[in-house]
């Protein structure tokens, strides 16, 4: 697991690169997330892992055993909660009620950006698996964005698991990779990566280390 | 939308003088050719102010060797060194793309002075 923080899409814009070429950039308010817990190889649970999380949870929608996991930190209770797995040497001096915010990045590094993609709601083929489109002209008539035929006829006499066909679209799990952060402001908790990022504006996201980078 | 705004506004230029469709600009442009670098200028007539705030890019056409050919900068770039206004011609829309079907004495814009008193023919 790679070291990241949670953070929320804000939008997009351009800016210019310092050679005066225009880039597009989306801009990420990322943090602060305190940790809420700290898990160590010696410790009871047996391997290192940071729990951290994001947002505020309103004490009415917080049940007393999701609650009681931050007791022992003394905060407040968070929206979103997650724990990630890391080296030993991460680890070491971190403990809960530690606020990690945008500091964790540098810019021109290399980053991940996992959230959910905007949803669509029920799609047709031709936008959910970019089917062509049927001829328009040569005496087609009733059928503008149809998928076509579903399979053969007798022989296999039906239909094979997994056609594509139109259904519901969007609102998955995306990881942008490899974007490069071209600015970061730890007093505004602002993060600025190139490029998009899936979601809509305001969405939650999740920004880490690269997995892979290009070599 | 306010922290885009704040990153927008890091890349925002004030020190570009005001000017609009139908002003007769020159721009120096910085053009980079492999590792040599020189400035280029570029003179015409603004067709078209587009775009708000870091997105906004202007139009400037020109006839070069008896082609028309228009360029299409971005406001803010970095690469414009120096923009000077030469002259105002007298428009009454904001897109003058009628200049694009005129050639010769047709094509010239009245002038005016930039404190909108005088006004006179001249070529453009």
């Amino acid at each position: 697991m790679h070291k990241g923080l949670f953070g929320r899409k804000i939008g997009m814009t351009q800016t210019f690169d310092s050679e005066g070429n225009k880039v597009a950039v989306t801009v990420l308010e990322v943090g602060p997330c305190p940790v809420v817990r700290v898990k160590t190889t010696n410790g009871k649970d047996g391997y290192d892992a940071i729990v951290i999380g994001f947002g505020a949870r309103k004490p009415k929608h917080t049940t007393k055993p999701y609650g009681g996991q931050f007791k022992a930190a003394g905060i407040e209770p968070t929206l979103h909660l997650r724990e990630m797995r890391v080296t030993a040497n991460d680890v070491d001096g971190v403990e809960a009620g530690l606020v990690l915010d945008a500091a964790a990045f540098s810019v021109g590094q290399k980053v991940d950006v996992v959230a959910r993609t905007k949803g669509r709601g029920f799609t047709g083929v031709i936008k959910r698996h970019n089917f062509h489109m049927p001829k328009a002209s040569h005496g087609t008539h009733e059928v503008f964005r149809h998928g076509g035929s579903l399979g053969t006829r007798t022989t296999p006499g039906r239909v094979f698991l997994g056609k594509k066909m139109a259904g519901r679209y969007g609102f998955e799990r995306v990881t942008a990779q490899n974007l490069t952060v071209t600015q970061v402001d730890v007093t505004q908790n602002l993060v600025v990566v190139r490029g998009s990022v899936p979601g809509p504006n305001g969405a939650v996201v999740w920004i880490q280390e690269a997995v892979r980078t290009v070599k | 939308m306010s922290l885009v705004h704040t990153v927008q506004r890091a890349h925002l230029r004030f020190d570009l003088p005001n000017f609009r469709t139908g002003d007769t600009v020159r721009v120096h442009g910085r053009i980079i050719e492999g590792e040599k670098e020189r400035i280029q200028v570029y003179e015409g007539v603004v067709l078209r102010r587009t775009g708000s705030g870091v997105d906004s890019t202007f139009t400037v056409r020109k006839i070069s060797n008896g082609i028309g050919v228009e360029r299409i900068f971005p406001l803010h770039s970095p690469r414009i060194l120096k923009l000077e206004v030469m002259s105002s011609g007298k428009v009454r829309r904001s897109r003058i793309y009628y200049l694009r079907d005129l050639q010769g004495r047709a094509a010239r814009l009245r002038k005016i002075d930039p404190r909108g008193a005088n006004e006179s023919d001249a070529a453009e």
